[in-house]
């Protein structure tokens, strides 16, 4: 404040407001991020009051008797979002090493550009594709022989239907593939070449070179892209509600159907009302501070090792 | 004479990790490209297939087949629209505060929560303008609508405003100061003048990303069957919400108008992520 009104007493008026209302601009962001958290805050108290903390780790999930928890929904996130970052970090990563250590680079650049545009195909044209196109071929092509290898396993138990947990997991995987490989992509490509010929020069084949001069070295900027591909795969919401079923249940099977807290709230918002509205929007706000953890810590494991000389993230 | 074969057969083995793990990479690009080429060949057919003059200019049916998405077409460029003129200006203010008065603290705290926020469900946002505006303007509205889009866009425009604005050379900005010209005229007449093409890059991209975002307008601006040009009363139907209702029908002709919903919002994102592309050669940091 004190810097305004110096700046006016110089005379420099256009610079005082013009400084001033670019200020606010910077703070309408803060005030956005305070407004989505005060208003969650206010209107979630009729659910804080009735179920208090419990609300995190009940199952409860009856309407009409005013029982409800947000644990089935926590538990449906955390399931699919990490199978789906198992499944796309490994191919992610290999991707990235593939386009940065064997491809030429006019291939790394064309592979670049369309993996950027198939980040922006909108999430529900994915729902969509998964839920018609690519549920039944699971069914008929994948499904059978992993029920013939794992079928006694639990994990697998039970027969396949269209919409469910293994579908939804699969598309997370396929959506937030290209992030994960576009981020590694980068970390990758900033380790510095004198890692890799010192590595060469010591006779080390290409894996060899890779594995102990460059992943080690591009560690936490892997990782924080891991990270930020499991925030998208936690908030993603219409492919999952599409696909995932919107079963409110502890499922034992990938088989059967389930129900995220983003999937939950599109999918029953509408006809909600008192109670009930009030313990979506107290999910929604659960949503966010995982969500805004995730981001942070990913953000933080960066920062920390920022000094040291390891990747950065771009994201 | 022995420790020679072992070690050969030793650096054998190398070389075969060496081929298995090319190998696997090479089948990791294959495995992230059969499906989403599948799923770019499909959209590309199904919603091809659907496209009509009556598409263009129908209403969706409830049942049985024809219709089209007219009113969804509409509704999304006003949608779109509304967004763009409550983002633009907040986003590029913000990006320009924290490239030219930023390198403070607040600056810092600024630009970590913009980044937060970039990685926010979108859903979120609806969540929270439902609150804010459903429930205290009387029902669905375009405007509640818009609003959640803009709070999806203003972090991106900003980050990406604040990237190529720092591009700018410092040497630039000295030689307009020299010239006695005041800060705030160097940095609206030179500096942006000299970022613009990245600028509209980050903009253009913020669009696409919005443009076929379905979460947050499902309790904003919700849907309808009908044409809605009122801004301010009555639920706005869009291209995403359309297709959400579409993928839920149990009917097939319905499906249909839905898939070539899709493949028009598809057209409509990549063609907006490729101008932005021509408009700006290099790569727009945070975009």
């Amino acid at each position: 404040m004190k810097r305004f009104f110096k700046l006016f007493r110089r005379g420099n008026v256009g610079d005082a407001i013009f400084q001033l209302v670019a200020l606010l601009c910077g703070l309408s962001l803060l005030v956005i991020m305070f407004g989505i958290i005060f208003e969650l805050w206010i209107n979630t108290s009729l659910s804080r009051q009735k179920f208090g903390f419990g609300f995190l780790w009940s199952t409860a999930f009856d309407i009409n008797g005013g029982k409800i928890g947000a644990l089935t929904f926590i538990y449906g996130t955390a399931i699919s979002s990490v199978i789906a970052i198992l499944l796309a970090g490994f191919v992610g990563v290999g991707i990235a090493g593939f386009l940065v250590e064997i491809a030429p680079r006019r291939l790394n650049r064309v592979v670049g550009f369309v993996v950027e545009l198939l980040a922006a195909i909108p999430s529900i044209v994915y729902g969509f594709w998964g839920l018609i196109a690519l549920a039944p071929w699971l069914g008929t092509y994948v499904v059978p022989p992993l029920q013939a290898v794992f079928g006694w396993t639990p994990l697998f138990a039970g027969s396949y239907i269209g919409s469910s947990v293994f579908t939804a997991s699969i598309v997370l995987a396929i959506m937030i593939l290209p992030t994960v490989a576009s981020i590694s992509r980068d970390v990758i490509q900033a380790v510095p070449d004198t890692q890799r010929e010192g590595m060469i020069a010591l006779g080390a084949t290409r894996w060899e070179m890779f594995s102990r001069a460059v992943v080690p070295y591009a560690r936490n900027g892997i990782v924080g892209a891991l990270v930020l591909g499991l925030g998208r795969a936690a908030g993603e919401t219409m492919a999952v509600t599409l696909i995932m079923g919107n079963n409110a249940q502890i499922f034992t099977s990938l088989f059967q159907q389930g129900a995220t807290m983003s999937s939950v709230i599109a999918s029953s918002f509408g006809e909600a009302s008192d109670l009930f509205l009030s313990s979506l929007l107290e999910i929604g706000l659960i949503l966010f501070a995982i969500t805004f953890a995730i981001n942070v810590g990913a953000r933080l494991l960066v920062l920390v090792f920022a000094n040291e000389p390891r990747g950065g993230v771009r994201a | 004479m022995s420790s020679l074969t072992s070690s050969s057969g030793h650096y054998r083995r190398r070389k075969l990790v060496d081929r298995l793990m090319t190998g696997l990479s090479y089948a990791s690009v294959l495995v992230a490209i059969v499906p989403l080429a599948a799923l770019l060949i499909y959209v590309i057919i199904r919603g091809a297939g659907a496209w009509s003059p009556e598409f263009f200019t129908g209403l969706p049916q409830l049942f049985g087949g024809g219709g089209g998405v007219a009113n969804g077409i509409v509704g999304t460029l006003i949608l779109v629209g509304m967004a763009s003129v409550m983002s633009i200006p907040f986003g590029v203010m913000a990006g320009i505060y924290l490239a030219e008065y930023g390198d403070n603290a607040l600056g810092g705290f600024i630009r970590f929560v913009a980044d937060t926020m970039t990685g926010i469900p979108s859903i979120v946002a609806g969540v929270f303008i439902y609150g804010l505006l459903v429930l205290n303007m009387g029902g669905y509205n375009a405007l509640a609508g818009a609003v959640s889009l803009t709070i999806l866009m203003v972090p991106v425009i900003t980050r990406s405003t604040e990237g190529v604005i720092r591009l700018v050379p410092g040497s630039i900005r000295e030689a307009a100061l020299a010239l006695g010209v005041p800060r705030w005229k160097t940095t609206l007449r030179v500096v942006v003048p000299a970022a613009v093409s990245g600028i509209v890059t980050g903009v253009l991209l913020s669009i696409a990303r919005v443009a076929g975002e379905t979460a947050p307008l499902l309790f904003t601006a919700f849907s309808s069957n009908y044409f809605n040009f009122q801004p301010f009363q009555g639920a706005m139907p869009s291209l995403p919400v359309l297709i959400y209702n579409a993928a839920r029908s149990p009917t097939e002709a319905v499906r249909e108008v839905g898939w070539g919903a899709a493949f028009l919002l598809v057209v409509m994102i990549l063609a907006l992520n490729l101008t932005a592309r021509l408009v700006f050669r290099g790569r727009v940091p945070g975009g």
